[in-house]
């Protein structure tokens, strides 16, 4: 009985913390996991974002790094975190687009267990090759793997990064099956790339700009419907003459589910002050990064996007084989 | 030569601005306290203190973070010698013989001698950096997976060497240390292989929870056991800084560590790992007397700890230059430069020459800020020795918790340093070493993803090992150091069969 009254009164006081808590959110820090290591294009996203957000919000945004198992380890414990607001996630193409057809075992579902608030911003997707490919535009590159086969040599950063997905999704359009060489890390990848080790790969923006504009790397083609003003002299995919091939990562933030839509709206409102501010606008597009507009940062688009990547990416990469138990 | 001078002045003009000099001061500070608490690595303090680092400049906040990277490493070795911890892969080494030294009352002679021998590393890395930094960016890009694989065979026959007893228990732990390499996600293929259906382990195993079990808490573990040699550290201080006769010993030990820290740290994929390992096994073959290896010889420490810097400096090399990220550490640094509007490549050093010289002058100006806040430090840290044992070992294992947890945030992390600590233990107490575990741990991750990738891009033919050149002369350098390495023991083995 004692026991019983203690529990009652217990979840009374919850109740009425709870309701308080929602009234004035947020009182205190809030935690964004990140699902990746720190200095990744997602972390510095979410930092830059974050940053913005904090002070709209009267309290800061701290950025927790949990990474493993390609973004999933993070994702998950942020899941299942209490739907107070105070935890919240960056997810991106990988944790909730392509996650469940490589990981059979997730224990998340990205189309229903999360409160989604909002996308951030995506990093278009660039198809690279090493510079002395015999290749010279996108056409002929794309002749000469179909042609060559497993003889063409394609790097990724490992098994669900982004290089890998965006790769395999790559070979699928074109219809090809180059061999697959695994590296730990974007890093590594591209030194092998320009050390002619390797043939080609496909990655995001900001890993790879630098070394396009350096002359290290070639660069045949943009996966965005527009060029980038990063790289004004790279054409899109469909300028160079392939359909079908337009991606980006997105990078968008998320709530356990059951986060109450007053908060979801307040986080929401903050994310989208950060998107307008010219100072944090800069620093995406400096990145090469693709900031949404107008319609596309609500978190009802946002849970559109989601179950259309998982739709799309399910398929992809289960043809190709690859999956994780 | 007109021009390096030149640029440098102007690298000097940047780093001793007065804001510039306090954030180099204050990375080294911030580094070397953060260096001597067990686990909280350089990687952990640069992703906590990257948000603070939004409101300054970003070659500021870079000097500062370098700060950080390099006080670190000071810091990391001083825990080795004194509390036989190795902070990071590359202090494994320094608590062979910088850990015996403090137990014979030398741990002031140890922790100076380090202090002098990473300046002086340092101070040549600065100079290499300045002046071969563009043309040895080649070097890198000469290293393919069969390059590397052979490289790391020549590191694995390293942990041969760095063995103290019998050859045979070395080998058997460095095949152990490889064999926990294995554990986790494929890289090819993406599935999980012996992690027992665990998730925490699909990551494989952390290089900082498996080091502070296997030396921290063994460590603990073996001197609560023994009661007198805990006693014996406690007990007799000694001098605190070396003298004459110990830089004359430790001098040329200084100068080739130096020099192979400093092209180990070039290669990318975290070559600078090797670099301490290496410059001890010279170290021990070229000895008039091996045998004090392992029992406090001071070339045992100054060697290693001036690879261990050198290699830590020019790996800033591929970053400069190619933008290419070496290791964690140099991730993060990208990291901290793309969050500040630099979008780290080849192009740095045109784009951004403030920058560019700027911190390759602060790296001078931090190493010597480092031997100026170590050297007075070395009397307190040495005292600290005396604080009674049974307060030090909560300490010791609370920080140990604490750092490990602050990496991932895994409480299973904490849990695993305890059970590797008892696996120590009883490793140390059947007479098995952990240094070559260590070692085959580290380099087993890179040995296998690089021998398959190497077989791919060959489409399995092994030729390729021996078709180029570096490759092979590599795996001919390794050959002939087993053969050394086992030849005495072969002879020993006639003589006195059965003693071990």
């Amino acid at each position: 009985m004692k026991k019983a009254v203690l529990a009652l009164a217990a979840g009374l006081g919850l109740a009425v913390t709870g309701a308080q808590a929602q009234g004035n959110y947020p009182q205190r820090p809030i935690t964004m996991v990140v699902p990746f290591a720190a200095g990744g294009p997602t972390d510095v996203i979410a930092r830059i974002v974050g940053e913005h957000m904090s002070h709209t919000l009267g309290q800061q945004i701290v950025v927790e790094n949990v990474a493993g198992a390609g973004g999933t380890t993070g994702i998950t414990r942020a899941s299942q975190a209490q739907p107070d607001g105070y935890t919240i996630m960056m997810g991106h193409m990988g944790t909730h687009g392509a996650a469940p057809a490589l990981y059979p075992n997730l224990k998340y579902d990205p189309t229903k267990d999360f409160a989604p608030v909002g996308l951030a911003a995506g990093t278009p997707i660039l198809i690279v090759a090493r510079k002395d490919f015999p290749a010279n535009d996108l056409k002929g590159f794309v002749e000469y793997v179909k042609t060559n086969g497993d003889k063409v040599n394609m790097a990724h950063a490992g098994v669900g990064s982004v290089s890998h997905m965006t790769g395999i999704f790559f070979s699928s359009v074109i219809k090809a099956k180059p061999t697959m060489v695994s590296y730990s890390g974007t890093g590594p990848a591209l030194n092998d790339l320009m050390g002619n080790t390797v043939d080609f790969m496909t990655d995001q923006i900001v890993n790879v700009a630098p070394q396009i504009q350096g002359g290290t790397i070639k660069a045949y083609a943009i996966a965005t419907p527009e060029r980038s003003p990063v790289l004004p002299n790279v054409p899109t995919t469909k300028e160079a003459g392939l359909d079908g091939f337009e991606v980006s990562a997105w990078n968008a933030i998320f709530a356990p589910k059951g986060t109450s839509p007053e908060i979801v709206k307040k986080l929401n409102d903050a994310l989208v002050k950060a998107l307008d501010d010219q100072n944090t606008r800069k620093r995406l597009l400096d990145l090469g990064g693709v900031i949404p507009s107008g319609g596309d940062r609500s978190p009802e688009a946002l849970q559109k996007l989601v179950d259309t990547e998982v739709a799309r990416w399910t398929p992809v990469l289960k043809a190709a084989g690859n999956k994780t138990q | 030569m007109g021009d390096l001078i030149s640029n440098l002045s102007h690298g000097f003009g940047v780093a001793l601005s007065l804001q510039n000099l306090g954030l180099a001061f204050l990375g080294c500070l911030v580094g070397t306290l953060i260096g001597v608490l067990p686990g909280v690595g350089p990687i952990a303090t640069i992703a906590m203190l990257l948000p603070i680092t939004f409101g300054l400049d970003p070659v500021g906040a870079l000097i500062m973070l370098a700060g950080i990277y390099y006080g670190a490493q000071y810091g990391g070795s001083t825990t080795a010698i004194l509390v036989n911890i190795p902070g990071e892969a590359t202090s494994v080494v320094t608590t062979l013989d910088g850990h015996q030294m403090a137990r014979q009352g030398r741990a002031g002679v140890a922790l100076g001698i380090a202090a002098i021998g990473s300046f002086f590393a340092g101070t040549v890395a600065t100079i290499v950096i300045a002046a071969l930094g563009a043309p040895l960016t080649g070097l890198a890009l000469i290293f393919g997976p069969a390059e590397y694989f052979a490289l790391m065979v020549m590191g694995l026959v390293f942990a041969v060497v760095l063995a103290r007893g019998s050859i045979l228990k070395a080998v058997a732990m460095i095949l152990l240390g490889v064999l926990l390499s294995t554990v986790g996600t494929d890289l090819e293929t993406g599935q999980e292989r012996m992690t027992f259906g665990l998730p925490f382990l699909s990551d494989g195993i952390d290089f900082a929870v498996l080091a502070m079990g296997v030396f921290g808490v063994a460590e603990i573990l073996r001197n609560l056991d023994h009661t007198e040699t805990r006693d014996v550290v406690r007990q007799a201080i000694g001098r605190l800084l070396p003298n004459r006769d110990d830089f004359k010993q430790a001098a040329p030990s200084v100068l080739r560590g130096t020099f192979i820290g400093a092209i180990l740290g070039i290669l990318p994929g975290n070559g600078a790992v090797l670099g301490p390992f290496a410059s001890y096994t010279v170290e021990k073959k070229i000895a008039k007397d091996p045998s004090r290896f392992g029992r406090g010889a001071i070339e045992g420490v100054a060697g290693p700890e001036s690879a261990n810097n050198a290699g830590a400096q020019t790996s800033f090399i591929p970053l400069l230059t190619l933008g290419i990220p070496p290791n964690a550490v140099m991730a993060l640094m990208v990291g901290a430069m793309t969050i500040h509007g630099i979008v780290p490549g080849p192009q740095v050093m045109t784009r951004n020459p403030d920058l560019f010289w700027g911190m390759i002058a602060s790296m001078w100006i931090g190493n010597l800020m480092l031997l100026i806040i170590n050297l007075p430090l070395v009397g307190m840290w040495v005292r600290l020795l005396k604080v009674p044992y049974h307060l030090m070992f909560p300490a010791i294992l609370m920080f140990c918790c604490i750092g490990i947890y602050s990496i991932n945030s895994l409480p299973t992390d904490v849990m695993f340093i305890g059970f590797f600590g008892i696996v120590g233990y009883l490793l140390i107490r059947f007479g098995f070493e952990p240094a070559p575990l260590l070692l085959g741990f580290v380099l087993g991750k890179l040995l296998e993803e690089n021998l398959r990738r190497a077989l791919i891009l060959s489409r399995g033919s092994l030729s390729t090992f021996v078709d180029r050149p570096i490759s092979a002369g590599l795996l001919v350098i390794a050959m002939i150091l087993l053969a050394l390495a086992l030849l005495p023991s072969i002879r020993k083995g006639r003589d006195e069969v059965f003693t071990e």
